[in-house]
């Protein structure tokens, strides 16, 4: 027994020197602090992942040029995603345990994110979530560093469903096809239980979920044309969503059923003419590049410019949540060195910083709250095909402040979703915008 | 599920067992001959579809071509690759370990395998490729109140069909069809009759690689190429020859229909099921038919 | 003797490496994983059988791995394994029931086609299985001690290194016995076996549940270390991994799976690290390379003694009558 317990005190030591640098409480100030970024590079998805990539890099290069934070520069490590499940996990931990302080910002994929946050917790590193939607993470345990510097699942299917409600009141029967992982599955589910809470007689005649990369979705649409929904709502982003839009297209089904996409926004110049006019589009925040209160703003307006000359496309959403969660980062840090009386501030402040902070990307501001989750106003329209793009605009902008649409703190999404009333829509704060050019 | 969606299924099966056919038939050519069952057969589909999507690109960027043009421009793709690709496969790997244990000629396919997958990678990246231009330009037509576009309800089957009844004609009514015959029964009574098994078996290892690419060229109007659709169709082929029988050329027409057709069936009636039907088919046969639906008998050497 | 210097010189390297350097602990975890398992593909390779679905046994343990963990949380990691090696060894001797009926490229076809449809059903039931985003499980106890990251790995360093070492040699012992070498007789002619009395299948059935079993802990071991299981284990791409190791490292000796491995990683961290996107060519190439130049792999050229060679001189000299 003796030899077990020295054995125990021998790995407790080992593990005590390894935890040491996190004890102190001033900090010395790093020379770079070191960017974990996870985005999709390969496959489906980085048509998605890519224009994130180059935000990055964008924002990265103009931050250090005016001096970093409290001159400390920072640089950025790219982590695929498109590796797959663990061949994905090992290649993060592998950064994220390097010695030396760094931030992970990650992921892009809800299932990525389920997957990295307990790690990151585990491993006291600060981890922004920059994309991934489940809003399950955070409601289900309280993270100290884990963060999401943007909206959840619940309140960008909640902004959706009230856009379609104001849209098309009427409707009778749906259906629903998504990607079968965590953000197609969680997603349909608040959707689902929400509509039913506000409109118990609608009918439900088909759940799809196609597996998450799948490049054909020719038997999916027969179905869905010989059922004929009213309505078809797609969670689904990046390539697949592109496949299954020109699939759908070619076959006429976008004009015989309403369509509804929240991600689409991320679609729009890849898809062109093949998507027609008055389908439902959301951008996961309040994230366009024609946004109507700050398009003509200098700050948007420099870096749309300065993005499309260096990848010769208009930013879509990944870009902006990129662009968010740099700034969160930077922000956090500043309010934290202020809070530490100019000192380096350590990992525990920092992330202590981001749970209760406000800060704004290029769009309007993002709140940060107690349990880490952020507040982010959602923007949905409908497509219009103007003479200025090769592209659909979006029309009938509605902004919905991300407040009247997520539940409260400490607050599960089931359980608030349930006690929606069809009231819940007449919220004056739903602004909306006289049609645009 | 209702009835009148049985036909829909049926017609959403018929095209997708024609490109399950094209590859799986040269699949299972290549083993008929040579013994071999190769792996790189993916990844010459993969090949096939970038180079004909690229192809059509490029045909696309100079003008306003006639639609027979960018269809011609697949098969021109598939062929290229298939003589480029099934020459260097053959002359410079599977020559070499002719006489070696299958196991190790299998191996070796799949060495190439992987050497090619990171070789279209790295040619052409990670992001998706299409050519969705093409389909788009050949109309859609209505069937049972669906609309299916012409290229997928009509184009691939009638390819399909062509290839099989082109390969029948081939190897039934021409010289040297009858020797590929002959080289599949017996490669050294055929070669004491003086065939020249060597040539013989690259003209249809060729011919096998032609088909895959062609499957790979064929099934880019209308899905998207992103890397990994060469390791999922070289299951997918092999569920298909292993439920017909290695080397049964018409078993692996109607294995292919009954796969098509099944995984269809399987969307209208049990979404969830879709993924794991072809395999469940495939397993169900080998435990009733151990060497597939097809097969002659064998002769056994003691 | 050589091999038994090799290997424990080899483990002590291993074990240095990892207290040395902590980021190599993981790589080298990793690395005695895929050698169990290659170690159980060589036991069917001496039937001459080569199995291309192995990995749904590595799967089989996982999720077993994952379910309990997340059902009983404080469950002992040393449990999990043990509980994880029946699932699969129970796996593998149910469907080795069927299996054992086939023989070469057959044998193969069907357990890739078995490990298919396992891995698309894990990847469905989302509901169950997590789907493709897999099941996650917290740090278990091992051997009763709750470590922090870095010491848990190191628990799981040395029960890896000694499972390996432990295994190899009853692999190795295995193989001398009369079940190994009845193992061997279905590869160089089955009827004779039969003729002889034994029954040709059951000799397979007990290889096969062996090998379950070790593709089995193999895939616990990466569990734990990883804290998440996804179907991509046991797609057929890892199965022909595993053979390409055996291959690699050669079937005729235990410590070709190990050797296979570590040459396998050496080439996967090159292939990452220094140059990104090119790990799969570099393994074909190794594969080719290996089986035009030397078939039998990295311990048909040391001067191990292989399980046919030695023997077979051994019973040309010995008299007639011996004991078996």
């Amino acid at each position: 027994m003796a030899k077990a317990s020295l054995f125990k005190v021998l790995c407790s030591l080992v593990a005590a020197v390894g935890v040491f640098p996190s004890w102190s409480w001033a900090q010395d100030k790093p020379a770079t602090l070191p960017l974990g970024i996870t985005t999709f590079l390969t496959g489906p998805a980085s048509v998605f992942g890519i224009p994130g990539k180059a935000a990055a890099e964008l924002w990265i290069e103009q931050f250090n040029a005016k001096g970093g934070i409290d001159g400390v520069k920072l640089s950025a490590v790219f982590i695929d995603e498109g590796l797959g499940g663990d061949k994905f996990l090992t290649e993060y931990r592998r950064v994220a345990q390097e010695t030396g302080e760094k931030v992970m910002v990650s992921a892009i994929s809800s299932g990525n994110c389920n997957t990295v946050a307990p790690v990151a917790e585990d491993l006291k590193v600060l981890n922004v979530m920059w994309d991934c939607g489940t809003e399950k993470i955070l409601e289900d345990r309280r993270y100290k560093y884990v963060v999401r510097t943007q909206a959840n699942a619940v309140t960008e299917m909640m902004a959706t469903l009230v856009y379609l409600l104001k849209t098309k009141a009427d409707f009778k029967t749906i259906a629903v096809i998504n990607q079968d992982y965590a953000w197609g599955r969680d997603s349909w589910e608040i959707f689902r239980n929400a509509m039913l809470a506000m409109k118990p007689d609608t009918k439900i005649v088909a759940e799809l979920f196609p597996k998450f990369g799948a490049v054909d979705f020719s038997t999916e649409i027969s179905r869905l044309q010989a059922l004929k929904p009213e309505v078809i709502l797609s969670t689904s982003w990046g390539g697949d969503l592109d496949t299954f839009v020109r699939q759908a297209s070619q076959r006429g089904l976008t004009k015989s059923s309403l369509f509804v996409l929240p991600l689409a926004e991320s679609s729009l110049e890849r898809l062109g003419t093949a998507l027609p006019d008055g389908v439902i589009v959301g951008a996961r925040g309040d994230h366009y590049f024609l946004h109507p209160e700050t398009k003509d703003e200098p700050k948007h307006k420099e870096f749309v410019e300065k993005f499309r000359a260096k990848t010769g496309n208009y930013p879509i959403y990944p870009v902006y949540h990129m662009v968010a969660a740099l700034e969160g980062i930077a922000a956090g840090y500043q309010s934290a060195i202020k809070r530490n009386n100019g000192q380096w501030p350590s990992t525990d402040q920092v992330a202590a910083e981001m749970h209760n902070l406000k800060f704004q990307g290029l769009t309007r501001p993002v709140q940060m709250r107690e349990d880490g989750q952020g507040l982010e106003d959602q923007l949905l329209g409908v497509t219009k095909k103007v003479p200025e793009y090769p592209f659909p605009i979006l029309d009938k902008i509605m902004i919905i402040p991300a407040s009247t649409i997520t539940p409260p703190v400490g607050e599960k999404s089931p359980e608030w979703v349930k006690k929606l009333t069809p009231a819940f829509l007449s919220n004056d704060q739903f602004k909306t915008f006289a049609s645009s050019k | 599920m209702n009835l009148d969606l049985l036909p829909l299924a049926l017609a959403d099966g018929f095209s997708y067992a024609g490109l399950l056919f094209l590859v799986a038939l040269g699949l299972t050519l290549i083993f008929g001959v040579m013994g071999i069952l190769n792996v790189a057969h993916g990844a010459l589909y993969a090949f096939g579809g970038y180079a004909a999507a690229s192809l059509v690109q490029f045909i696309m960027s100079r003008g306003d071509p006639p639609s027979i043009l960018l269809v011609a421009a697949l098969f021109v793709a598939a062929l290229i690759v298939g003589v480029a690709l099934g020459c260097l496969l053959e002359v410079g790997l599977l020559r070499r370990v002719q006489d070696k244990d299958p196991i190790l000629q299998l191996l070796i396919t799949f060495g190439a395998f992987l050497i090619l997958d990171d070789l279209q990678q790295l040619i052409w990246g990670g992001s998706p490729y299409t050519a969705s231009e093409v389909s788009g330009r050949l109309g859609t037509i209505e069937l049972f109140g669906v609309t299916y576009t012409v290229y997928q309800l009509l184009l691939i089957p009638i390819v399909a069909l062509c290839a099989y009844g082109l390969l029948q004609y081939f190897l039934r009514h021409t010289r040297i069809g009858r020797q590929v015959i002959a080289v599949t029964h017996n490669a050294e009574v055929a070669t004491a009759l003086g065939i020249h098994a060597k040539r013989i078996r690259l003209i249809t290892f060729i011919v096998g690689a032609i088909l895959g690419a062609l499957g790979g060229a064929l099934s880019v109007p209308t899905t998207s190429l992103v890397p990994g659709v060469g390791t999922d169709m070289i299951v997918l082929s092999f569920s298909v020859v292993a439920t017909a029988g290695l080397g049964q050329i018409t078993g692996a027409l109607i294995a292919a229909l009954m796969i098509g057709m099944a995984r269809s069936l399987a969307v209208y009636t049990f979404p969830e099921f879709e993924v794991v039907v072809p395999y469940l088919i495939m397993v169900l046969v080998l435990l009733i038919r151990p060497y597939g639906l097809f097969t002659v008998a064998q002769a056994r050497k003691i | 003797m050589f091999a038994a210097i090799l290997s424990l010189v080899g483990a002590a390297i291993c074990l240095v490496l990892g207290l040395i350097f902590p980021w190599m602990k993981v790589p080298i975890i990793v690395g005695l994983c895929y050698g169990l398992a290659a170690l159980g593909v060589t036991v069917l390779m001496r039937a001459g059988q080569v199995s291309f679905g192995h990995a749904m046994y590595a799967c089989i343990a996982g999720y077993t791995v994952a379910f309990l963990a997340r059902a009983y949380p404080g469950l002992d990691g040393l449990l999990l394994i043990a509980a994880s090696v029946v699932a699969a060894v129970v796996a593998g001797a149910l469907i080795g029931l069927f299996v054992v009926r086939y023989r070469e490229i057959f044998f193969g076809m069907l357990n890739l086609a078995l490990s298919m449809v396992f891995y698309s059903v894990l990847g469905k039931f989302y509901e169950i299985t997590g789907g493709t985003d897999g099941l996650r499980l917290e740090r278990p106890p091992i051997a009763g001690f709750q470590f922090d990251r870095p010491g848990y790995e190191t628990a799981l360093l040395v029960t890896a290194l000694s499972a390996s070492l432990a295994l190899g040699w009853l692999v190795q012992r295995y193989s001398g016995s009369a079940a190994g070498e009845a193992l061997a007789g279905i590869k160089t002619n089955e009827t004779r076996l039969e003729y002889l009395g034994m029954s040709a299948r059951r000799i397979l059935w007990n290889g096969y549940m062996i090998s379950a079993g070790l593709c089995g802990l193999s895939g616990a071991l990466f569990v734990l270390l990883q804290g998440l299981v996804t179907p991509e284990l046991g797609y057929w791409v890892r199965s022909g991994e595993f053979v390409f190791i055996a291959i690699l490292g050669g079937a005729q000796h235990a410590l070709g799976a190990f050797m296979g491995a570590v040459v396998f990683q050496a080439i996967q961290l090159v292939g990452t690290v220094l140059l990104p996107g090119t790990w799969k060519m570099l393994l074909g190439a190794t594969l080719i390379i290996v089986i035009l130049v030397a078939p039998t792999g990295i311990t048909g050229v040391l001067p191990i003694k292989s399980w046919s060679k030695p023997r077979e001189r051994k019973l040309a000299l010995r008299p007639v009558a011996e004991k078996s």
